[in-house]
């Protein structure tokens, strides 16, 4: 036998795909998984079917890694998520391949997204270090004190990713959230989850720290409800229900139990490639006002 | 210390011109209501009835809200920015013109001293829309992209804590940038929100830009949820505010929400203590402690607590309770006797669950609605003295060891409004700032308020910035 048939029948090593909490890869606590097809149907993996449970844990992940994250200096942050985009690209076609598998896109769009995607997360990373002087400012007041505004982070951020664009998307609303400060939970696209999956990998071999990203796959609407509704919970950007009106609702409504920060979903999934703008950065920025008196 | 006996200099409030009865202010004339009642609205230091005041019903609001389309429609909008920024600047000259008049009624309307009604509220007012003017034309460049847009018709409710200066955070920026308003100001506080509906006729101000319709929480609430209100406004409970954030679920509406405080003000023991203390008694007993920003919660290190306290004792002693229109009162009356009464049942909670209650000898009026300065200590933090949002001149003593605890209880709270620090050391107050999870931090000061300055919460004391190019983000899109 040639070495090249013996090659062509080398069993292949499949992957497991699991959930990404506190910088580990638990399966669901419920054991629940549930089959993910490529966009003809054909099996491609079983995910982790996320609970209510695993959810809340991926909260207190997100809320115990949050002070170091947020004080860290901007400089550390946009260098360890600069370092994500270069793990990345070398990722680069493990990601096309998922793309096209899931979104059913010719192999060419799906490198334009992939591209996209990851040129994206760098074009945020970069605002680490400068979002502050852009949505600062001095204030001057008419009198003898000394005034400033910073923005600063509003602490644990939901964010259901887009269903569609399965990593541009992701990339879209994950990356503003965690360059200012934050830390997220993610709840990735149902039928599309593989490149969610994979970010998660890049994630925990790249530097940054356990817990400040959180992934879930599984039914959005098993567990968006416990993340809309948590006290610990700062803020959720509901683009993952674009489309669907009533759920993103119910979703606002219960966010407003804490007042949660809450960026709306749009009535249908938008351009995910059109520019972004600071919109989602500074949607999660407090911005915070500091009086000291002037004199001798 | 003792108290300096001075003769009373009561203000004349002769230049004040009260009617018996007010209309509503739509389409920029005074009109009768279509379905509402009428209530009346009360001197809260006389229990004296001031006037009779329109409680507008739904088809009032309806009309309201119909007037700032049209208005929005046919002129605001496609004034130019330059034009818009005139009306607001020939505003801010007439409130400047009328001020003594605005701080004499405000007085007598809220109750609280003419001191600070002359010196700080309307000054503060005329400010706002001095400063606000000027970005009407200047919109390109407030960094919200180019050419924003306004949402169309603001929908306002504001307290009646400093009922005349929330309705100029409200309508300065909103007219600035383009939209309409229907304001409705609190039912125990219209008087100077009708004033500035006159200000607005003799300003030429075009008919429907500003209405003005008065009434309680329900007209607020159909003014909030009217579906032709793009832009919803808020300052007031946090109990209220959840439940606009909840009506604006699923709208296109974009809501700013400024509710709600609980705030520590830290002295550490290397604090310059004379002026903590004039900062504690500034923090807590301006305006009665009807302040969302109040520091309510004080917190001093252990070392100084006993000097920290006797000082304060001896300098509360010296407060003037009473006659707000008096030059030399610094505490006047508590707004309302629902107020009165929400101010003794959390203090009577407060002795209940343990904690020393203390007020300086002090004679109140025998008529209107009265508290006197008070101080509870031996506070913890799970007593509701130390949780819950009193709005009345009742401060709560607690003590720390460290910097860490002072941060650990200072945000152990669901607000995050506004925060003090006081201290000599300078990285110490930038750590403070950092670490304090509020809005606004004052390092060796205390309630200061500017319209260049940002002012909101953190948490559940809100979304969305008042002041300053933040305060414009709210308006625009």
């Amino acid at each position: 036998m040639s070495t090249a048939a013996k090659q062509a029948e080398r069993l292949a090593i499949k992957k497991t795909y699991k959930l990404y909490i506190g910088g580990k890869f638990p399966r669901s606590e419920s054991g629940r998984s549930y089959k993910v097809t490529d966009s003809k149907g054909r099996f491609l993996a079983n995910a982790a079917w996320a609970s209510r449970k695993d959810a809340r844990d991926a909260v207190g992940a997100a809320r115990k890694a949050l002070p170091g994250w947020s004080g860290a200096t901007a400089y550390n942050r946009g260098q360890v998520l600069y370092r994500v985009a270069e793990i990345m690209e070398g990722r680069r076609s493990q990601f096309i391949d998922e793309v096209v598998a899931g979104e059913g896109i010719s192999r060419t769009r799906a490198e334009k997204s992939v591209d996209e995607a990851i040129d994206r997360w760098v074009w945020y990373a970069g605002w680490s270090d400068k979002i502050a002087q852009v949505a600062g400012s001095t204030n001057p007041v008419a009198g003898p004190y000394f005034d400033f505004s910073i923005p600063e982070p509003t602490g644990v951020v939901a964010a259901l990713a887009p269903q569609n664009s399965s990593l541009l998307g992701l990339v879209s609303v994950l990356a503003p959230a965690v360059i200012g400060g934050n830390t997220a939970v993610v709840t990735a696209s149902y039928e599309r989850p593989l490149p969610a999956i994979t970010l998660s990998e890049v994630l925990a071999t790249s530097d940054v720290p356990g817990g400040v990203v959180n992934i879930l796959t599984g039914r959005v609407g098993d567990t968006a409800p416990t993340l809309a509704s948590h006290m610990d919970v700062n803020a959720i950007d509901l683009a993952g229900a674009a489309g669907d009106d009533e759920h993103a609702t119910e979703l606002e409504l219960a966010a407003a139990e804490n007042l949660k920060r809450v960026i709306r979903a749009p009535s249908t999934e938008p351009d995910w490639t059109k520019a972004p703008g600071i919109g989602r950065i500074t949607a999660y920025l407090e911005t915070k006002t500091v009086w000291h008196p002037v004199g001798v | 210390m003792a108290k300096f006996e001075y003769a009373p200099a009561p203000e004349s409030r002769a230049i004040v011109d009260i009617a018996s009865s007010y209309g509503l202010f739509i389409n920029g004339e005074f009109v009768d209501s279509i379905d509402g009642t009428a209530f009346k609205t009360v001197n809260p230091a006389t229990e004296e009835v001031l006037a009779d005041v329109t409680q507008a019903g739904p088809q009032d609001v309806d009309a309201a809200v119909a007037a700032a389309r049209r208005a929005y429609e046919t002129t605001w909008s496609t004034m130019s920015g330059k034009d818009r920024g005139k009306y607001l600047f020939r505003i801010a000259r007439i409130i400047q013109e009328r001020s003594r008049e605005l701080a004499v009624l405000e007085s007598i309307d809220n109750g609280k001293p003419i001191r600070e009604s002359r010196d700080v509220d309307v000054p503060l007012v005329a400010a706002h829309f001095f400063y606000n003017a000027g970005w009407a034309d200047k919109l390109d460049y407030a960094g919200f992209g180019v050419n924003p847009q306004p949402h169309g018709v603001a929908g306002q409710v504001i307290p009646w804590n400093f009922p005349l200066l929330m309705l100029a955070w409200k309508i300065a920026p909103a007219l600035a940038t383009g939209n309409t308003v229907v304001l409705k100001p609190a039912e125990t506080t219209p008087l100077t929100a009708l004033t500035f509906a006159e200000i607005c006729q003799q300003a030429d101000l075009p008919p429907g830009v500003v209405n003005i319709i008065t009434g309680a929480g329900e007209t607020g609430r159909t003014l909030v949820e009217h579906p032709d209100v793009g832009k919803v406004a808020f300052t007031g409970s946090t109990e209220v505010g959840k439940a606009i954030a909840r009506s604006v679920a699923g709208t296109t509406k974009k809501a700013t929400l400024e509710l709600g405080g609980k705030a520590a003000n830290v002295v550490f023991d290397d604090a310059p203590i004379d002026q903590a203390i004039e900062g504690i008694v500034n923090g807590i007993f301006f305006n009665q402690g009807h302040v969302c920003c109040a520091g309510s919660r004080l917190l001093v290190q252990e070392s100084v607590y006993d000097e920290v306290l006797g000082s304060l004792k001896r300098r509360l002693g010296t407060l003037r309770v009473g006659e707000p229109l008096d030059k030399n009162t610094d505490i006047g009356a508590i707004n309302s006797a629902e107020q009165l009464a929400r101010i003794r049942e959390l203090s009577e909670v407060g002795e209940a669950e343990g904690a020393e209650r203390w007020s300086p000898p002090c004679e109140l009026p025998e008529r209107g609605y009265w508290y006197p300065p008070t101080v509870f200590t031996g506070v913890s933090q799970a007593h509701r003295i130390a949780r819950e949002e009193i709005f009345g001149p009742v401060l709560s003593v607690l003590t720390f060891r460290t910097p860490e605890e002072a941060v650990e209880k200072a945000n152990n709270t669901p607000y995050g409004l506004s925060a003090g620090v006081w201290t000599e050391k300078g990285s110490r107050i930038l750590w403070m700032s950092q670490k304090l999870r509020a809005g606004v931090v004052w390092a060796n000061t205390f309630n200061r308020f500017d319209p260049t300055s940002p002012f909101g919460g953190y948490k559940e004391s809100g979304y969305g910035r008042e002041g300053g190019r933040h305060g414009l983000e709210g308006y625009l899109k």
